[in-house]
């Protein structure tokens, strides 16, 4: 539901059915609403059938990436090792504020995912990675652990299954790109969080080297649904002409709209009648000007776009962007797109990790020039610098950050050109800076 | 490879070449074996891959993105570009990124000359830079130890805190803080003090992590450089030589995976002055009437001491510090005449570098201790007992530095002294009868043995001072006259001898021995894989 | 217009060292709560997270002294703690005012009028510019990056607290509501 606003008739309420409900919050209350049936369903099943069910469901990672979850689930095999499952609560992608929600209101939604998950791939461990500056979801979440364990859910004997289940919850302390599976992993060992380079893949070598899955908390708390109502249900919930994204999908949205909050809609609900009926669409006086629909890092798309897109993975490609997060920002008539480009560049310059080179002086190279423009010393050639820069932070480096810096950048310049060439200042042009004072090559060799 | 037993071998092209590797190889290391080199900066083949420079991304077909040749393995049938136009902007992409923030003070920089950021932004950088905003500046730091930490130029490759963490396993060195704000930083208080912290300075690719010891003192391109051997201790740490108008100004680690991989010690590497000193002993000098000694000719010189040594039983002070060459020609007189061959060296303590088998600084401070034994010599344990009618040859620089009063006395009691030295120490002066001047390890060739047996050439790297000889060719001249070895006329000849002589040395050719050395036979049963633990008299 | 240091980057305050010595974290009830921490990870350094939350719970920031006895109990390199400290900028590398203030900026609520919060905050903190402690050492204001809360703007925290929907009016009244 619309949570903090009251759920509009046109969304599919699933996981967000008891935001703002602060019974759903403890145990006793959860099990009222029908919580932990499916995980005690769940234990009694083969892993293999859960990795098929989910499979069939079509669930996708609710992240960012869209990586088919039970295919993901698939890769864990019974081999003798010790396997673990870490659950991506580190929400950090502006915009995007869902995971928020559901861990503030059904922690234990979230504890059961995780735990069906944990069993689904043969791991006994598994860790909530949350956000360092989520101080309230961290105590809500930890309590539902505790009164899990206490309540002999989780623990030596989880269910009475005989089996072992360990779930803890393991604080972050400032840092975006622990967001990415493999900088969550070092961060969560103890490390600076740095993206690892991959092959080799979480599956294989993960957290402490071992066989771990890393799902997003929309993704898990997904989960015990599809086990209770199963995957045919999940599989019916999306528009008929795309196979590829089913469900129900929680989006974030904010910045200038009617009503901010989180909507959870089934997959390909048609963008310009969300934007427009449930978040109630512009404020009074003012028009929409850009959407960027899933965080941060994806192309930004004009008012025109985003009203024509559909609201599932491909829809959003053929748009001309991504689904990413579901962390939808409007900006309207009002808002000044440099500016508010800059700032995109500047959060990316300040979160970039500093392993890789094009990205930890593209960011605040892109960021400077940003700066400057936005600030009326900008030059034509600054545009082709930008694009030509980004052009290099893309698709180079171990993991997209670089390329998310440089993705807003590219298709703000080509959508609100005018706006950046409103800004150009006189030209001050320096000449050809010489890149370097040299000595005598022949000498050297 | 016929081996059965070996690794299965990928074939795979590299720039038109066709590479067959091992499984596992990474493509930057298999381009290597076709001659290929592929730019790279954070990759080192001594430490754990990081993959973060991006400056070795190459065009791997049927690959979507670039790939880092350092963290992709080879996969048979593979077909890799290195100079595709996509891979070149890449590069030139990196090079204008590294450049940014850097004060391209190359004018002024150390590194200059051998900065593989000025190497490569000469191959494939732009010509101008399109940076206009303000750079980024971090005052210089001083690590500790020998080195400097020039913030400005770094370039993050983190070779410097993969060494310290993974090889020297002393993680003194971090990467502090993140994005552009990211530099090298360490604890308040541990400083790079490790007996191995130098080698980040080699390590370094840029000119971030300097030598306080080279510090201004000499352009990369004015040296002189020749393959050496450390003396500091009996590992036998491979090394360049590296002179500027003759003067020894630094020591570098030269890579040989059998002995030092890509390393050297502070001992070894700070502990060349002495190579330079001016006290030389330059000219021969003879005892003459009167008990004066005064300067002779060679002629002269070596007359007088064969004359001295000639049917009489000859003891051999020898230095550990001293070739094969000249030990086994100064053997050739004790061998001859009854005589005792001994020799002193200082002892410390061991120090391991943890992320290379074998390799470690020794506790014996000498290069050429295990020579000197398989030649025939002793440590000197006890007072040497010298008849009065016995003669001693002191060779080398045995009698430096502290030397027991008894064996000053023993030595005495000797009825003729000749020495044969690079310098001339005030209390043997008044004991000898000649003094034959030679040259040190960086002025002549020959082949030191290590503790493991490994035999090892040493090269010229500086000229002699006044009239001093290689230490080998004062022997051979010497040991011709009085009689006991005949024909040496270059140090490769004296070693055949040693090799026929030796059966330790059967086998082994001066030639073959090139500039990574071989193996002594049967080193193992000689009781050379033990470190040694001799004494000093 | 210099990319100056970026959001959520401390300027360093005036040091003032007080002479009072280092007293150790990781003592009786608060050792007993490491090694719970502990036994859930097959690695002691998997702790360091935890246990620098630990220290700054404590002291309120995380010192020299504070980074050599994480390291000693955990058995890493100070130099080691130190870079995973200066990683995450939750942890404070310096002491900070008793009212730690975040304010996030990032565009959505940017979009919002974050800065005209920012502002507030500074003015009736007294502490005037970003990073800096007021002189009474109990206010400092940073702008901080996404927190995550963007249906919500302008979200701040105060050391633990989070509070939602900030406007530059409230923010006097929270300011005013510190002790």
């Amino acid at each position: 539901m619309g949570y903090p606003n009251p759920s509009h008739g046109r969304e599919t309420p699933v996981l967000s059915k008891y935001f703002g409900d602060p019974e759903a919050r403890t145990l006793a209350g959860w099990r009222a609403r029908g919580g932990y049936e499916s995980l005690e369903k769940a234990l009694g099943m083969d892993p293999v059938e859960i990795q098929t069910m989910v499979k069939d469901s079509g669930l996708r990672g609710r992240g960012g990436a869209g990586f088919p979850t039970g295919i993901k689930w698939s890769f864990m095999r019974p081999d003798g090792k010790t396997h673990y499952l870490c659950c991506n609560a580190d929400e950090s992608e502006p915009g995007t504020f869902k995971d928020r929600e559901i861990m503030r209101w059904t922690p234990h939604g979230l504890v059961e995912g995780v735990a069906l998950g944990a069993h689904a791939i043969y791991a006994e461990t598994a860790y909530i990675y949350i956000r360092g500056e989520f101080t309230e979801p961290i105590a809500r979440v930890t309590a539902a652990v505790e009164e899990a364990y206490a309540a002999g859910i989780l623990g030596a004997n989880a269910m009475g299954t005989g089996r072992r289940l360990d779930v803890h919850v393991h604080r972050g302390a400032g840092a975006y790109i622990c967001g990415e599976e493999t900088a969550l992993m070092n961060s969560l060992e103890g490390r600076r969080g740095n993206p690892r380079i991959k092959p080799p893949f979480p599956a294989v070598a993960g957290l402490f080297g071992q066989p771990t899955t890393i799902n997003n908390v929309e993704t898990l708390t997904a989960v015990p649904y599809i086990i209770k109502h199963g995957a045919d249900w999940y599989q019916g919930l999306g528009r008929d002409d795309n196979p590829k994204s089913r469900g129900t999908k929680l989006f974030s949205v904010c910045g200038n709209i009617s009503r901010p909050g989180n909507y959870e809609v089934t997959m390909g609900f048609p963008f310009g009648e969300f934007l427009n009926e449930l978040c109630g669409g512009a404020l009074p006086g003012r028009e929409i000007k850009a959407v960027i629909p899933g965080g941060s890092s994806v192309p930004i798309l004009t008012r025109e776009e985003a009203e024509g897109a559909l609201m599932d993975y491909e829809g959003m490609v053929a748009a001309g962007t991504m689904l990413g997060s579901g962390g939808v920002i409007v900006f309207d008539d009002k808002q000044d797109m440099v500016k508010q480009i800059a700032r995109l560049a500047r959060f990316y310059a300040h979160e970039s990790c500093a392993q890789c080179s094009q990205c930890r002086e593209g960011t605040a190279w892109t960021t400077r020039i940003l700066e400057r423009i936005a600030a009326g010393d900008g030059h034509a050639r600054d545009f082709d610098t930008l694009l030509s820069i980004g052009e290099n932070m893309s698709g180079k480096t171990i993991c997209v950050l670089s390329d998310s810096c440089a993705t807003p950048v590219a298709s703000g310049l080509k959508k609100f050109r005018h706006e950046f060439e409103a800004k150009l200042g006189p030209d001050r042009s320096r000449g050809v800076v010489p890149v370097m004072l040299t000595t005598n090559r022949s000498a050297v060799a | 490879m016929s081996d059965t037993t070996g690794p299965k071998m990928v074939t795979l092209t590299i720039e038109g070449r066709t590479a067959v590797v091992p499984e596992g190889t990474s493509i930057i290391e298999a381009a290597k074996t076709v001659g290929v080199l592929i730019p790279h900066y954070c990759y080192h083949p001594g430490l754990p891959v990081a993959g973060v420079c991006r400056m070795c991304l190459v065009d791997v077909e049927r690959f979507p993105k670039l790939a880092p040749a350092c963290a992709t393995t080879v996969m048979e049938g593979q077909v890799v570009h290195v100079h595709t136009e996509k891979a070149r902007e890449a590069r030139t992409g990196v090079l204008e990124f590294l450049l940014i923030n850097h004060p391209l003070d190359c004018p002024v920089c150390d590194q200059a000359g051998e900065c593989e950021l000025q190497d490569y932004t000469f191959q494939e950088g732009r010509a101008e830079s399109r940076y206009e905003e303000p750079k980024r500046f971090n005052p210089v730091e001083d690590f500790g130890g020998d080195v400097m930490y020039v913030p400005n130029r770094c370039i993050l490759c983190t070779r410097c805190v993969r060494f310290m963490g993974e090889v020297a396993e002393d993680p003194v060195l971090n990467v502090s803080e993140r994005g552009d704000r990211a530099f090298i930083g360490k604890a308040e208080g541990h400083d790079l003090t490790n007996v191995w912290a130098g080698n980040v300075v080699d390590l370094c690719p840029v000119g971030a992590l300097l030598s306080k010891d080279f510090l201004n003192k000499a352009r990369a391109w004015e040296l002189d450089r020749s393959a050496s051997i450390c003396t500091g201790c009996s590992q036998g740490c491979n090394i360049t030589v590296e002179t500027r108008d003759n003067t020894v100004v630094r020591l570098k680690p030269r890579s040989n995976p059998a002995v030092n991989e890509y390393f050297m010690c502070e001992v070894g590497r700070l502990d060349y002055r002495w190579i330079n000193r001016r006290d030389r002993l330059d000219q021969p000098q003879v005892r003459g009437d009167g008990g004066v000694l005064h300067v002779a000719d060679w002629e002269a010189a070596l007359d007088a001491a064969a004359a001295a040594l000639r049917g009489r039983r000859v003891h051999v002070l020898a230095s550990a510090n001293a070739s094969n060459e000249a030990l086994f020609l100064a053997g050739e007189l004790m061998r001859t005449s009854g005589g005792r061959g001994v020799f002193r060296v200082a002892l410390g303590d061991e120090a391991p570098l943890p992320g290379v088998p074998d390799l470690s600084l020794r506790a014996e401070r000498a290069a050429n201790g295990t020579g000197a034994r398989v030649l025939g010599y002793e440590t000197l344990s006890t007072t040497p007992t010298i008849a009065a009618d016995d003669a001693v040859l002191v060779l080398d620089d045995s009698l430096e530095g502290d030397v027991p009063d008894a064996l000053l006395e023993a030595i005495a009691r000797g009825a003729v002294i000749v020495h044969v030295g690079t310098t001339l120490p005030a209390r043997i002066a008044p004991l000898l009868q000649v003094a034959l001047p030679i040259t040190n390890h960086t002025e002549e060739e020959g082949t030191f043995t290590n503790l493991r047996g490994r035999v090892q050439r040493f090269l010229q790297s500086r000229t002699a001072p006044g009239l001093a000889r290689p230490s080998w060719y004062v022997l051979a001249d010497l040991t011709e006259r009085v009689g006991v070895t005949s024909g040496f006329g270059t140090p490769a000849e004296v070693f055949t001898a040693i090799s026929s002589v030796h059966p330790a040395f059967s086998e082994l050719t001066y030639a073959q021995l090139a500039l990574r050395g071989l193996p002594i036979l049967d080193a193992t049963a000689r009781g050379l894989d033990a470190p040694t633990t001799a004494g000093v008299a | 217009m210099t990319y100056g240091p970026s959001a959520g980057q401390l300027v360093r305050p005036p040091e003032h060292h007080h002479e009072t010595p280092y007293v150790p974290v990781f003592t009786g009830e608060r050792r007993e709560q490491l090694d719970t921490i502990l036994s859930r990870y097959p690695t002691k350094m998997a702790a360091l997270l935890p246990a620098l939350w630990m220290v700054q719970d404590v002291h309120g920031w995380v010192s020299e002294q504070a980074v050599e006895e994480v390291a000693q109990v955990l058995e890493l390199s100070p130099a080691y703690v130190k870079g995973v400290l200066s990683f995450y900028t939750m942890y404070h590398q310096h002491p900070v005012g008793k009212h730690f203030i975040q304010v996030c900026t990032t565009t959505p609520c940017n979009v919002c009028g974050a800065e005209d919060v920012v502002q507030a905050f500074l003015d009736a903190t007294g502490c005037g510019e970003l990073g800096v402690t007021s002189t009474d050492g109990r206010f400092t204001v940073i702008e901080v990056e996404c927190l995550g809360a963007c249906g919500f703007a302008t979200p701040i925290m105060i050391n633990d607290e989070f509070i939602e929907s900030v406007t530059p009016e409230r923010a006097a009244r929270i300011v005013a509501e510190r002790d």
